[in-house]
């Protein structure tokens, strides 16, 4: 009997130790054996090359040697050798500014009628201020030569300043000053002679500026990710893959591969094993729709959930990241002067010129059903001021093949709306008759409204609006991608909003659940009087053997 | 009034035990893992609550066949056919005669090793409850290859329905072990294969102890 009672359990500890065993080993992580998962394994593939390499070195060229008096003279250089670019570069939006919707006719753009809740609006480039980040020369916008430099240029010199410098010296006849002018020439020459394909900091310059500072805009891209480590940004890392930002916005004639207003960054997601001449812009292309091991549940997920959802658990990382904006603050003076606060993140909490702000970092972010979309409001949409106006936010739904769940920073603002029109207003902010200048709201949006040519009534009022930016850099290392319960947890999940799926662990029929508990109780109880009724029966419920025929 | 001596035997073969063990462990397993994966508690963690609730259910599955297989080769399926015979009488001794001391009406033999209850409880768990919750189960996991064809929240409805269902036979038919003439005879019946009966009941040759195999 014992023997038996030895097999049986032995047995039966076998088995559980087999289930352990083959458990955890499905849940290892990759081994020496290169035992990893495929979307590890093709991306790795995709990017295994040598290194950059090119036939030309622009300092030796006599043409970009010569004592340039203007940024003009510097780009017709470079037209000389390379015909083609400028005819390129004026169809891209990275000069028009535009990006115009062929089916409603809508002028989306920041030389268009879009608009944001930041600095409102580019006034169709009449607003000077924003032609900062525009790749003209000298802020001339469309009407301006192309600035080459400004994406090509690597030495981070300063040439609209160099330029100031050296005419004011050169023609002033003080030989002093001519021999300044003459080193600053030197170091112009020098710097003009380092072109490269765009770096970071060419990108950065505008894309982790944008609004008007570092961060300020998009929560996924700021100064941090100049030199990031692979913690904050696994591609771009330089102790990793070290990804320049033209790894993957790939480039043809001069148009850089990414999302435009209402246009996703790609209409369709393909591997490279597909189509290997698609632009890498997406995890897809490289890491393909199964990145997971084989058999990992996770794999399951890619129809619905983005890749990012997962592996950004937060963004603004390092830098913080502006989250609110209230242009109703705007405009209180000190002894009729304007001043600003720093807040506790070292970043100002308002300013004279712009209103109040509030800033973050390590923002978890908001989720939204995207097909890589973005719906716009622009200053020529009728709105309703009593609803929180989406000026751009996430286009999608949880049927459509094409959408994920995708995260974002959603920045919220309040900005002015006219009350008779019923829509978004475009103040101008710079300039002399600018606000930032005139602190005279009503004014400074007849003379920003007249630049769009859209009528202003004349009575404006401040409404709610929400800004959605998709968050798709910073992603962490695996190690650090979301736990399963952030989302799969019944309350307080990050996908909580998201109805009208069923998501275990969050999702149950109340019904069910209550009948079951009660049913569960109920038999609990049911034994327990029973067991109870037993012990105080006749011979603790046992049969009195001595008068019993049958056993039970 | 005449004394009746307890005799044991051999009830259960060692597949039947063995079975019945695994069988056990198996739901008991899928039942901790799937109420923590449904948001009841947490206990292991999601992610592995998931791994272990997959494999093991996936296991379950294909020893599942083995069962079926084992039950039509052998006959034992007939021990499942439902009876109305005496099944008022099995309801009447648990609900007032044991607590009489009355004797069961139903006794155990190798040609029917449940009581007219205990089929009717175990063809509805094995026929009914057990495959709907594999079969909710095995979709639940395909649910992407299923191209949408049924919603996954009726999938899960279904299959907690039936998870709180085994919670309930679990709870009482663990009590139901106690019921013996000792409180753990039936389970070390199950143990051993050696079920305790009377002397009187009539027993075939190779049922007795003797004849062990």
């Amino acid at each position: 009997m014992k023997s038996k009672l030895k097999l049986i359990f032995g047995g039966l500890a076998l088995m559980v130790s087999g289930l352990l065993a083959v458990q955890l080993y499905a849940s290892a992580p990759p081994d020496a054996n290169g035992n990893e998962a495929i979307g590890r394994k093709m991306a790795k593939q995709a990017i295994k090359r040598e290194k950059k390499w090119s036939t030309t070195n622009h300092s030796n060229h006599p043409v970009l040697q010569e004592k340039f008096t203007s940024g003009e003279q510097i780009t017709e250089a470079c037209l000389s050798c390379h015909s083609e670019a400028a005819e390129q570069f004026h169809k891209t939006i990275h000069w028009t500014w535009l990006a115009e919707d062929a089916e409603t006719g809508k002028k989306y753009g920041k030389a268009g009628d879009s608009l944001n809740n930041f600095c409102l609006s580019g006034n169709a480039m009449e607003d000077k201020g924003c032609l900062k980040c525009h790749t003209a020369w000298n802020k001339k916008g469309t009407q301006g030569q192309i600035n080459c430099l400004k994406c090509h240029n690597t030495s981070g010199f300063n040439f609209d300043e160099a330029f100031t410098d050296i005419n004011e010296f050169s023609n002033d006849g003080d030989p002093e000053t001519d021999e300044i002018a003459a080193d600053i020439q030197m170091e112009l020459v020098d710097a003009v002679g380092r072109i490269e394909l765009p770096d970071r900091k060419n990108c950065g310059t505008c894309h982790f500026k944008g609004g008007g500072g570092d961060g300020v805009k998009h929560g996924d891209l700021d100064t941090s990710l100049t030199k990031p480590n692979k913690e904050l940004d696994v591609h771009m890392g330089i102790d990793g893959e070290n990804f320049s930002c033209t790894r993957c916005h790939t480039t043809s004639n001069h148009n850089i591969a990414g999302r435009i207003y209402t246009n996703p960054a790609v209409a369709e997601k393909k591997s490279l094993i597909e189509d290997d001449l698609a632009p890498k812009i997406t995890c897809v292309s490289c890491h393909s729709s199964e990145p997971h091991k084989n058999d990992s549940k996770m794999n399951d997920h890619t129809d619905k959930v983005s890749c990012q959802a997962c592996h950004i658990p937060s963004y603004a990382r390092v830098n913080p990241t502006k989250m609110s904006w209230d242009w109703t603050k705007a405009g209180d003076l000190k002894d009729g002067k304007p001043y600003h606060t720093d807040g506790p993140l070292g970043k100002p909490i308002y300013k004279s010129i712009k209103g109040e702000f509030t800033w973050d970092k390590n923002v978890v972010p908001e989720y939204f059903w995207s097909d890589g979309s973005l719906s716009s409001t622009t200053a020529r949409d009728v709105i309703d001021p009593a609803q929180v106006v989406k000026v751009s936010h996430p286009v999608g739904d949880k049927d459509d093949p094409d959408s994920r769940i995708y995260p974002f920073k959603i920045h919220r603002g309040k900005q002015p709306y006219d009350k008779v029109n019923k829509t978004l207003l475009a103040p101008m902010l710079s300039g002399p008759k600018g606000y930032w200048t005139t602190f005279d709201m009503p004014d400074a949006i007849a003379h920003g409204n007249k630049a769009l040519d859209i009528p202003f009534s004349g009575e404006f009022d401040y409404v709610e609006t929400t800004y959605a930016f998709p968050i798709t850099h910073m992603v962490a290392p695996k190690g650090r991608a979301l736990n399963c319960n952030e989302c799969h947890i019944r309350e307080n999940g990050r996908i909580a909003n998201l109805a009208g799926l069923y998501l275990p662990g969050r999702d149950r029929l109340p019904l069910i659940d209550n009948l079951g508990f009660l049913a569960v109780l109920g038999a609990l109880v049911g034994v327990g009087l029973h067991g109870i009724g037993r012990f105080f029966a006749k011979n603790n419920g046992k049969e009195a053997s001595n008068e019993r025929k049958e056993n039970h | 009034m005449n004394e009746k001596k307890i005799i044991k035997i051999y009830l259960y073969t060692r597949y039947e035990r063995f079975w019945h063990w695994l069988q056990a462990f198996i739901i008991i397993l899928l039942l901790i893992t799937g109420f923590e994966i449904h948001g009841t508690y947490t206990l292991l963690g999601f992610q592995t609550a998931v791994n272990v609730h997959n494999f093991v259910g996936l296991s379950w599955i294909i020893l599942f066949a083995f069962f079926v297989f084992w039950l039509f080769t052998t006959g034992e399926w007939k021990q499942y056919i439902p009876t109305t015979k005496k099944l008022f009488s099995v309801v009447l001794y648990y609900s007032w005669g044991i607590f009489q001391g009355r004797p069961h009406p139903v006794q155990k033999s190798p040609g029917a090793k449940h009581n007219p209850l205990q089929r009717l409880t175990y063809l509805a768990l094995s026929a009914l409850m057990l495959p709907v919750q594999m079969a909710t189960g095995l979709f639940y996991y395909l649910y992407n290859y299923l191209n949408n064809s049924i919603e996954l929240s009726i999938l899960a409805y279904v299959h907690t329905l039936v998870a709180f269902l085994l919670v309930n036979f679990l709870i009482v038919h663990v009590y139901m072990t106690t019921t013996g003439h000792s409180l753990f005879s039936h389970i070390s019946g199950m143990i051993t294969g050696w079920e305790e009966i009377y002397e009187t009941t009539k027993i075939e040759d190779w049922e007795k102890p003797q004849q062990n195999k």
